[in-house]
């Protein structure tokens, strides 16, 4: 059990592709951390690098107190699993799990009880004599998982472990991944691209973009006070509603403005939006957090919108909405009886409004 | 598929098959024919009553005998399976190698000596001979066994080379890395697991190398000069063919005696040899 402090890390390809740009992370003894972000973020050879099958251009990585940048792989005490799980192809599901024991010399007979106790959590104790050509994805994905951890290693490293599977398989096996490591209590770096699957996951989520972290913090915490525009937009589904307004002052309230839409800032975000009159700034809202008008909506929160989608989800409806030149997403009570082009009276959620400085995309 | 009128698939399918399968066994049963075939019938004119050139009625082992008893045969077949075998070897251990270290190791201008080793491969044996003959010539080893197992891997370690360059590639390298996370160095990693899964492209550049060098003419021709130091393709046709006199039953025999072991190797790891050229490695 350990933890991983990654220090102004830096990685630069060929000299000119900065991948990695001053990574600085800790992750706490035992928890579960999430790389999230989309292609190309850095996330994947973040994690490379504290796998040691990256170089570090600069900076430090730590495994507990030890600095790794220079220690091979097999010295890391870590274990990875792949996208591809990287089953090795000739051998049997046992000698696939008992392999990495026997390079670090183990009696046969511990490893014996390893592999077969790994097999028992795992549920593949009929499996350990195939070869992983005959077994079916999610088994694959279960063999590369009892290889990691027959070695009880510091820290797991998972690149994208699930997203070769299909999509009913894939939450079984999250829910999965989820057990296991309570049961284990290992440190664990999880790479994704999915915002779900970081979601649900992850202790902590790092959402990374161009090789820049844009914010790191518990689940909740990234979706209730997202530090910038794209967070607010990757975390999330159906993703955030984005308008450009304007911000106005009068009546002594702030305003954000936009064709069709008028919208009073409430009290705690105008605060700190003081002095902005006149800028240029986004609006976000959840689609969760537009809901039909009643008559207690305050006028000063609500809009009109022209109907243009209805997607009947059973649980609720989502709705594609036309403001004046924007398009806002609403997600509404599933037992409205709604039509195309029907024109809405549609009102925001006050507390759960969110605004973006125009030019450097941060919450305001 | 061929779909349509029963015509379509006798015109683009049938016919064109039976054609092509004809002209390349034709030579391999005349060459089984006049094998077992007597003189006198060999030599009859084709405008002699009883001319039957596609079969016999009086099998004989004649020209076999004559091969073993009169010539060195038995010992051609000797040196040249010795001097294939050690040259595959030898070109395989290098080719494994060099096709890891470029298809693997980022160092600088693998991508440019990749290119480079198969240039060489290109150059035309017939215009390398002449510098080789001097090196052969100036180490002494001129009609000694050695002077081919060291001169066909000129030719057959580019090949083995790239070819084992193109299937260590086509291995996913996260099986490489996760034996490296999972404890083994670069030296096991690639003994434990990336041959053992290369193994068919081994095999594949194996069996090429093998049967080139066993069907290599003219290094063996320029290098080799005594009866006893021939291999298989020199003698048959030095032996047997003298001056213009050509004797075609002990040629056809040697001939059909000398492609029985590359038929018998390649029978034997045909499978590996095909899954070898597709490159199929599953995960």
């Amino acid at each position: 059990m350990a933890l991983v402090s990654i220090r102004s890390v830096n990685k630069v390809y060929d000299g000119n592709v900065h991948a990695v740009k001053d990574v600085s992370l800790e992750v706490r003894d035992k928890e579960f951390m999430v790389f999230v972000g989309p292609s190309g973020c850095g996330k994947t050879t973040t994690l490379r690098m504290v796998a040691g099958l990256e170089s570090i251009t600069s900076g430090d990585i730590l495994i507990g107190d030890t600095v790794v940048n220079n220690l091979p792989p097999m010295d890391r005490d870590i274990a990875m699993v792949f996208q591809n799980y990287a089953l090795y192809p000739h051998m049997s599901v046992f000698h696939n799990m008992a392999f990495g024991l026997k390079m670090r010399k183990f009696e046969k007979p511990e490893i014996d009880k390893r592999v077969r106790n790994a097999a028992a959590i795992l549920g593949i104790e009929t499996l350990l004599d195939r070869k992983p050509r005959q077994l079916s994805g999610g088994q694959r994905q279960r063999v590369a998982l009892g290889r990691a951890i027959v070695r009880h290693p510091q820290v797991f490293l998972f690149d994208e472990p699930l997203s070769n599977l299909d999509a009913k398989l894939r939450v079984q096996m999250r829910v999965e991944l989820k057990k296991l490591h309570e049961r284990l209590g290992t440190t664990a770096i999880y790479v994704t691209h999915d915002q779900v699957e970081a979601m649900t996951l992850g202790d902590r989520v790092v959402v990374m973009k161009d090789g820049i972290v844009q914010q790191v913090g518990e689940p909740l915490e990234l979706y209730n006070t997202p530090a910038n525009k794209f967070v607010a937009g990757f975390i999330g589904s159906p993703a955030m509603n984005f308008a450009d307004v304007t911000l106005a002052e009068s009546d002594g309230k702030l305003w954000a403005e936009a064709q069709g839409l008028r919208i009073g800032i409430p009290g705690e975000i105008a605060r700190r939006a003081n002095g902005r009159n006149g800028a240029h700034a986004t609006l976000g809202i959840r689609p969760e957090d537009i809901h039909l008008a009643g008559p207690t909506d305050p006028t000063d929160l609500c809009f009109d919108a022209e109907v243009e989608v209805i997607e009947q989800l059973g649980s609720e409806i989502v709705l594609d909405t036309r403001v004046g030149n924007s398009a806002f997403v609403a997600s509404v009570d599933p037992t409205l009886r709604l039509k195309v082009h029907d024109r809405l009276k549609l009102a925001m959620n006050p507390a759960r409004l969110h605004l973006f400085d125009a030019g450097s995309e941060a919450a305001i | 598929m061929i779909e349509g009128a029963a015509w379509r698939k006798w015109v683009f399918y049938n016919i064109p098959l039976i054609l092509f399968v004809f002209v390349l066994l034709f030579p391999f049963y005349w060459m089984i024919i006049t094998t077992f075939r007597p003189d006198g019938e060999l030599y009859r004119p084709w405008n002699a009553a009883n001319y039957q050139p596609f079969w016999t009625n009086n099998p004989t082992l004649d020209h076999i005998l004559y091969l073993f008893e009169e010539t060195s045969f038995g010992r051609w077949m000797l040196n040249t399976m010795f001097i294939a075998a050690v040259s595959t070897v030898i070109s395989l251990f290098c080719g494994v190698l060099a096709g890891y270290a470029l298809a693997r190791l980022n160092f600088p201008f693998a991508g440019g000596l990749g290119t480079v080793i198969f240039v060489t491969y290109l150059v035309p044996q017939t215009l390398l001979f002449i510098p080789l003959a001097e090196i052969i010539r100036n180490f002494r080893l001129g009609d000694t066994p050695w002077s081919l197992i060291l001169t066909y891997p000129t030719f057959l370690i580019p090949f083995c080379t790239w070819l084992m360059m193109g299937y260590f590639k086509a291995i996913p390298k996260e099986l490489e890395e996760c034996a490296r996370i999972d404890g083994a160095s670069r030296w096991k990693a690639m003994i434990y697991i990336i041959l053992p899964v290369a193994v068919p492209g081994i095999l594949s550049a194996g069996i090429f190398a093998f049967t080139l060098s066993w069907n290599e003419f003219i290094y063996a021709l320029v290098f080799l000069s005594s009866p006893d130091q021939k291999t298989v393709p020199v003698g048959v046709t030095s032996e047997l063919i003298r001056g213009d006199v050509f004797f075609w039953g002990p040629l056809m025999a040697g001939a059909l005696l000398g492609s029985i072991p590359v038929a018998i190797v390649y029978s034997f790891f045909v499978e590996h040899y095909v899954s070898g050229l597709t490159g199929s490695v599953k995960g």
